[in-house]
């Protein structure tokens, strides 16, 4: 167990992705089978054990704490599991349990015996295992560890490409045995997972120059829309919907599941569609996450998928034919499937570059992002493979905002203010609308270091308020209501696209400006 | 007389009318009793200052050969007026001590700030009987147990032989967590040199003149060193250093901070500490509980820090104590 919590630890602290991913790396090379697949299974949510109650901790922590002395501490500590793993009393001397003999108990054991088994381990783990015991007992780890980096980690640690473990992995369960004997050079397991999850193709950024130099008779065009990148799979009734990484997420989408009247595997765009207008993407995102889906939701934000691509038909595998082959089967099965959930994703009719760059200026529904080109040719490729599959997004939206706070960065940019939050003009005040950490130089990032140290007016632990002075033009992809934010606005991907030293902050763009380019409710 | 009339708190500090003295005053007074040199217990500008040797010259470090009108080395038993002083080791930092004040027939002892766990830089901790225990109370809640040093400094060699490529910056203040870092370093062996930024070089001297082995400590700002060069190795700096450009010398650091908040994760996150070491210089819970025992007190006085849990700890073992609420002190002091 002190390996697991090192490595929880480990995580936790690491903010950096590729750090993150070494410290994986590392453990999944030096722990025995099945430690670490079951770490592994803690890591991507497979592990599937009775979700241990706040309240029961609560209870177990009043049997053992004075419930004063229990209320200032965790008022201090802020975190119910931390809070009762630094203050159980401490064992005279600490058992290491293997992690695979503390998740068999909590799978074995029932509900009425489950707080005598956790306070008895509580009583003999040492105070880091009983963090990471608590966290796993709760399931929720929040390490800041996604079942996608956990699987880009085991790539790195077999040398395999990602999307061979993204498609094996529903076939697999904890602990993950016959994976990690294939990363280690052993043979590749077989999956035996009905309607598995298929690598994804997905394309690579294009402008009008570049385009020039094909032919527009060798391409297709359809629109980007502005949902969430899917593949529906069936297979012998066995329903299934995955996100572009191999999560799958039917639970969230009873709706969509059940209209999948199909068996094969289907690429598309998960939009919230009313009849024929599909919402923006803030009502998508009130659809995700959830174990659960209200009846009232479903009525009020139905799913549909938006088809682009055919991947396997009636057993048959159609990825090695040519996008236009594909595209026919396409269209013949949504002809037979309900057309309020599931329609096709429309071609769109362009002879020369200009005319797509035309339609592409002027789309005729606010939730397109771009179009989207594919050459006719082209088999369905797993991953970014270049020359085949183009996305010419619509030019970002772009708002001049002030410089309000600056956060320190880490690791390489550790010693340099580099996370910028910025804001709009309501009236005689500004707003924060956003924050960006990318999109400057290495010396743009130097010269806003050197602007946040010689303007602060204000510190807050490793965050500085600056003198609202410096306007920095921000590019972003698109914008959402959002009532958890002050400015009643949230930005997509922003980022610092320019520095407007020539601007001054009192001629920087106001809310109302950008509530301009929010979608219509 | 009642204790507290005997010893009580005043705008200046901890008030001693028997003896005419104030014991780590926060604003200059014609006499003052410094336990130790860090910042919010030892100030400058009083008329008297009675301290160890150590803290005397650390004082004189800090703030200057003219820190104060006259001072004075404690040794043995000293009458002042109608108090008399002891100086007894608290194991906090180098020169550190507790004062033993008999006045009026009651005997007190002032902790300053103190610590249990061994620590190869001051001199460790002693009980002293007394009638009335005055206590700091920086790390009084329960889910303070610090854990071994040793074990906290193997953490960060561990990371060094992780991350060979990069830096490791540790953040460490610059009277006694520096040295106790330093020693428990050479302790685990690693005899490389340490580098040092420039605000811990007098300290970390003075350590070394004391008789401190700290061994090969060099400058972090050595111009003869390329970013490249600092690859792998340990670099201490007061953690306000972090945010200065100061940092941009170093290849992709890791960021540790040793104290005892380091305990508390959010705490850690809070200072985008990558590499929490819990390394503290004050009595955790059970050294708080367990010394209160071996002193004995009739009564506790809770000077700075958790006061709330501490007083009900002690009532709960059917022990009396009271909080001092003294002004000036860090509530979060350099743990």
């Amino acid at each position: 167990m002190k390996h697991f919590a090192r490595l929880l630890e480990a995580l936790a602290f690491t903010p950096q992705r590729n750090g993150k991913i070494r410290h994986l790396v590392q453990h999944f090379r030096t722990r025995p089978d099945p430690e670490r697949g079951l770490a592994l299974g803690a890591l991507t949510g497979d592990l599937d054990l009775r979700n241990v109650t706040p309240s029961l901790l609560r209870g177990l922590v009043n049997e053992r704490v004075d419930a004063e002395l229990f209320a200032l501490s965790y008022d201090f500590v802020g975190d119910l599991a931390e809070t009762i793993a630094l203050i159980w009393p401490e064992a005279k001397d600490p058992s290491d349990p293997p992690l695979s003999e503390l998740v068999h108990e909590l799978e074995a054991t029932g509900k009425a015996a489950l707080p005598g088994v956790i306070a008895a381990r509580l009583d003999s783990l040492a105070p880091s295992s009983r963090y990471a015991y608590l966290k796993l007992a709760t399931g929720g780890l929040r390490v800041g560890v996604s079942a996608r980096l956990a699987r880009t980690a085991l790539a790195e640690f077999g040398a395999v490409p990602v999307e061979e473990i993204e498609e094996l992995w529903h076939g697999l369960a904890p602990p993950f045995e016959s994976l990690f004997a294939w990363l280690e050079g052993g043979e590749k397991p077989v999956s035996a997972a009905l309607a598995p999850f298929r690598p994804v193709m997905l394309s690579t950024a294009t402008d009008l120059d570049a385009l020039g130099a094909f032919d527009p008779a060798d391409y297709v065009a359809e629109w980007k829309w502005d949902g969430i990148r899917v593949q529906a799979s069936v297979e012998a009734g066995v329903k299934r919907l995955y996100s572009r990484t191999g999560e799958d997420i039917s639970g969230s989408f009873p709706d969509l599941l059940e209209a999948l009247d199909f068996d094969g595997t289907v690429d598309g765009e998960l939009l919230v569609r009313r009849k024929d207008a599909v919402a923006p993407f803030s009502d998508l995102q009130k659809r995700l996450n959830r174990k659960t889906v209200g009846k009232t939701m479903l009525k009020s934000h139905p799913a549909a998928l938006r088809a682009y691509d055919l991947l396997l038909h009636e057993g048959e595998d159609l990825r090695a034919l040519p996008f236009a082959d594909r595209r026919a089967r396409l269209e013949r099965m949504v002809l037979a499937c309900d057309p309020v959930r599931i329609d096709l994703s429309p071609l769109l009719p362009f002879e020369t570059w200009d005319d797509l760059a035309a339609l592409r200026a002027d789309p005729p529904d606010p939730v397109i992002e771009g179009v989207m080109i594919k050459r006719r040719e082209s088999p369905y490729l797993a991953g970014r493979i270049k020359g085949h599959w183009y996305k010419w997004k619509r030019d970002p939206m772009l708002v001049d905002a002030v410089l309000l706070y600056a956060q320190r960065g880490h690791g390489k940019r550790s010693g340099y203010y580099s996370d910028f939050t910025f804001g709009v003009w309501e009236g005689a005040q500004l707003i924060p609308v956003g924050k960006a950490y990318f999109g400057f130089t290495d010396e743009e990032l130097k010269d806003l270091d050197r602007f946040v140290r010689n303007n602060t007016v204000e510190r807050f632990g490793p965050v500085r308020a600056v003198k609202p002075s410096l306007v920095l033009e921000i590019a972003f992809e698109g914008l959402n209501r959002s009532a958890r934010h002050k400015s009643g606005v949230a930005m997509r991907f922003p980022r610092i696209a320019r520095i407007r030293k020539d601007k001054p902050a009192a001629e920087a763009d106001r809310l109302e400006d950008l509530a301009a380019l929010l979608p219509p409710e | 007389m009642a204790a507290d009339d005997l010893l009580f708190p005043t705008p200046e500090g901890l008030y001693c009318p028997g003896g005419d003295f104030h014991v780590d005053p926060v604003r200059p007074v014609p006499r003052a009793l410094v336990t130790h040199g860090h910042a919010d217990h030892a100030r400058p500008g009083n008329g008297a200052v009675l301290a160890t040797r150590q803290t005397l010259d650390i004082m004189a470090i800090r703030y200057g050969a003219d820190f104060t009108g006259t001072r004075q080395v404690a040794e043995g038993t000293m009458t002042l007026g109608d108090a008399t002083v002891r100086f007894h080791p608290a194991g906090h930092v180098l020169g550190s001590a507790q004062v033993e004040i008999e006045t009026g027939g009651t005997r007190f002892v002032v902790t300053g700030d103190y610590c249990r766990h061994r620590n190869p830089v001051a001199e460790g901790f002693e009980p002293v009987p007394c009638d009335i225990f005055i206590t700091e109370a920086t790390f009084a809640l329960p889910v303070f147990r610090h854990p071994d040093p040793a074990a906290e400094i193997a953490k960060l060699l561990a990371s060094i032989e992780a991350f060979p490529e990069r830096a490791h910056l540790v953040g460490a203040y610059a009277l006694g967590k520096a040295q106790r870092v330093i020693m428990l370093l050479r302790e685990a062996g690693w005899d490389a040199p340490i580098y040092i930024h420039g605000s811990l070089e007098r300290l970390c001297r003075y350590h070394a003149e004391q008789g401190v082995p700290l061994g090969d400590l060099r400058p972090a700002t050595d111009d003869s060193m390329a970013k490249a060069d600092f690859a792998g190795q340990i670099i201490l700096a007061p953690p306000s250093a972090f945010a200065a450009t100061w940092a941009q010398r170093f290849p992709d650091p890791v960021i540790a901070f040793a104290s005892g908040w380091m305990q508390i994760r959010a705490r850690a996150r809070q200072r985008g500490v990558e590499l929490p070491l819990v390394i503290s210089d004050h009595a955790d819970w059970p050294d708080l509980l367990r010394t209160i025992e071996e002193v004995n007190p009739e009564e506790t006085w809770i000077t700075h820090g958790r006061e709330e849990a501490l007083m009900r700890q002690l009532a709960l073992g059917q022990r009396r104590s009271r909080p001092l609420h003294l002004i000036g002190f860090e509530e979060e002091p350099e743990g």
